[in-house]
């Protein structure tokens, strides 16, 4: 049913990403190519990927961008992946009943049997988290890992997606966001996480966290690099001397 | 087409014989089919293409589905009661007024697919239902013109409602085009990225090297670069020349007549051709704003 869920599902899973940490590395991108080509979304094909014009479907990737000017301009790493909207367009203009989200976690998803491919989905989503596979003819998207963090042949702390268990810097965080006393809402909370494009009204259940404000001085530690190079008196100030003759 | 048939066969404004039903509505049915099978040719997986008939309370492409394969059954049977059984009954009076609301439904849901989707500015306004009906309008009018002309009978209202919706269809398409010019659009890098308040937001990096489906899709930029020349040509090709051949027609007689309506109808052809290549050659979709394509400095 490409009909939303009636009523909000009892939980929101979703990440928070936090652009202050994120160092563009792409773990994260390669983790989940890694992981979902060989499982539920499998296979994320590839085309010519070692030959010119290399090309593949991707369900997560990292932008870069260069923001604001002077001293106050800054290099932000951005993670892009399906955002698992609660408004959810891709779901609603789906003419097959492939798309859905589903009721009990809100997780969005696509029954890869019933698509017909006709792209319409990723023409809905407003950020590009749908790639149509171009060798089996069926659109792919994030699955926020389910075969993963349902996964009970898993030990407990690796049940979370495989781009959040990758990242070395702990820039993605996984949970709740239904839940208010969950770890992911209670950052949120704390850092001002915000919603892409609140404009266009899709509610995202992803979030991201902004970059931190710079403080002056910072960088410096405020007292300088190395020892004076001019000693004055001293030992070291005969040494100066007597190898400066 | 089958809109107009629909309507100006029971009101006796076209001929009545069984002759003129098989030629003129099987050109519409033909048309009309030919465009739905053409529309399964995009699918990577038509053979699953009958499930799009299952989601119609969400999706407007499966309502057009619906509603457009809910119109043959009327419009079959206002055929063969014309064709076998005369226009002296009301059953057929009704089944055409049934086939032509259906036509009518379905360019609606068309224009409703596009009109949906709030990622793209170019589509999600006022301008594109009207567009498409004054169109849908325009082009089945000079259609069954020509095909009135070739059984011989005088335009009459068709040939009125073939200039008034081409006139019609040039203005609104002259406003959306001034329209989506103007329009600054909702988004901006700074909002789809949430970094604003640091600045402005320009892309250092594309996330990859190559393209990829999202940009090969959504994309376009070569039909954008000679979209002002495109938009001379789409009015001159599929306004101006069809009007003015189409009142030709109407001043005239005989076989000329006829020939200025077809040659309104190829005009006619390639201006609505080359009209909906733009709509989607000049439709942001938000997502571009992830890959750099900022303001107006496309191409």
């Amino acid at each position: 049913m490409t009909t939303l869920p009636k009523v909000a599902p009892e939980k929101r899973l979703g990440l928070v990403i936090d652009l202050d940490v994120c160092v563009g590395c792409h773990a994260c991108v390669v983790n989940c190519k890694e992981w979902n080509t060989g499982g539920y979304p499998a296979p994320l094909s590839d085309q010519s990927p070692y030959g010119a014009g290399a090309s593949g479907t991707w369900l997560n990737r990292v932008h870069t961008f260069d923001v604001g000017d002077g001293s106050e301009s800054r290099t932000v790493h951005f993670p892009k992946s399906c955002l698992h909207c609660e408004k959810a367009a891709c779901v609603t203009v789906c003419p097959t009943g492939a798309s859905y989200k589903r009721e009990t976690d809100g997780i969005v998803l696509v029954d890869e049997d019933k698509c017909i491919g006709c792209g319409l989905c990723a023409w809905a989503c407003p950020y590009g988290a749908r790639e149509l596979d171009a060798e089996v003819g069926v659109m792919k998207k994030c699955t926020l890992c389910i075969d993963r963090i349902y996964n009970d042949s898993l030990a407990e702390p690796d049940r979370v997606p495989a781009c959040v268990a990758t990242c070395p810097t702990s820039a993605r965080h996984f949970g709740d966001l239904g839940n208010p006393e969950s770890d992911v809402s209670k950052l949120v909370e704390e850092r001002g996480g915000y919603d892409l494009m609140p404009e266009s009204g899709y509610r995202p259940t992803n979030k991201y966290l902004p970059p931190r404000r710079r403080q002056d001085g910072a960088a410096s530690g405020g007292r300088d690099a190395l020892e004076p190079a001019d000693p004055g008196g001293g030992f070291l100030g005969w040494l100066d001397k007597f190898l400066s003759v | 087409m089958l809109m107009l048939i629909g309507i100006l066969g029971p009101a006796g404004e076209t001929p009545q014989d069984a002759w003129f039903a098989s030629v003129a509505l099987g050109l519409s049915l033909a048309l009309i089919t030919g465009g739905l099978v053409a529309s399964t040719f995009h699918l990577e997986h038509p053979e699953r293409a009958w499930r799009a008939f299952s989601q119609w309370r969400s999706s407007w492409l499966s309502r057009e589905g619906v509603s457009a394969c809910a119109t043959y059954p009327p419009a079959g049977a206002f055929g063969i009661i014309w064709i076998f059984f005369g226009t002296n009954n009301e059953i057929w009076i009704i089944f055409g007024v049934i086939a032509a609301l259906g036509a009518a439904a379905t360019v609606f849901c068309t224009s409703m697919i596009y009109r949906s989707l709030k990622t793209i500015d170019q589509w999600h306004n006022r301008y594109v239902v009207p567009v498409f009906l004054a169109l849908a309008l325009a082009t089945g009018a000079t259609c069954l013109n020509l095909v009135v002309r070739i059984f011989g009978a005088q335009g009459g209202w068709i040939d009125a409602i073939a200039l008034v919706s081409l006139a019609v269809a040039g203005a609104l398409k002259v406003q959306y085009w001034r329209f989506v010019d103007d329009n600054k659009g909702l988004s901006t890098p700074e909002t789809a990225t949430g970094l604003g308040t640091f600045g402005e937001v320009r892309l250092l990096d594309s996330p990859h090297t190559e393209d990829n489906y999202l940009m090969r899709e959504m994309g376009f930029r070569i039909a954008r670069k000679h979209g002002e020349k495109l938009r001379h040509l789409t009015l001159i090709l599929g306004f101006v020349i069809p009007f003015c051949l189409i009142a030709f027609a109407v001043v005239g007689d005989g076989p000329l007549a006829t020939i200025s309506v077809l040659f309104a109808a190829i005009s006619l052809g390639a201006g609505v051709l080359i009209e909906r290549w733009l709509f989607f050659a000049e439709a942001r979709h938000t997502v571009t704003l992830y890959y750099g394509y900022d303001g107006d400095g496309i191409p």
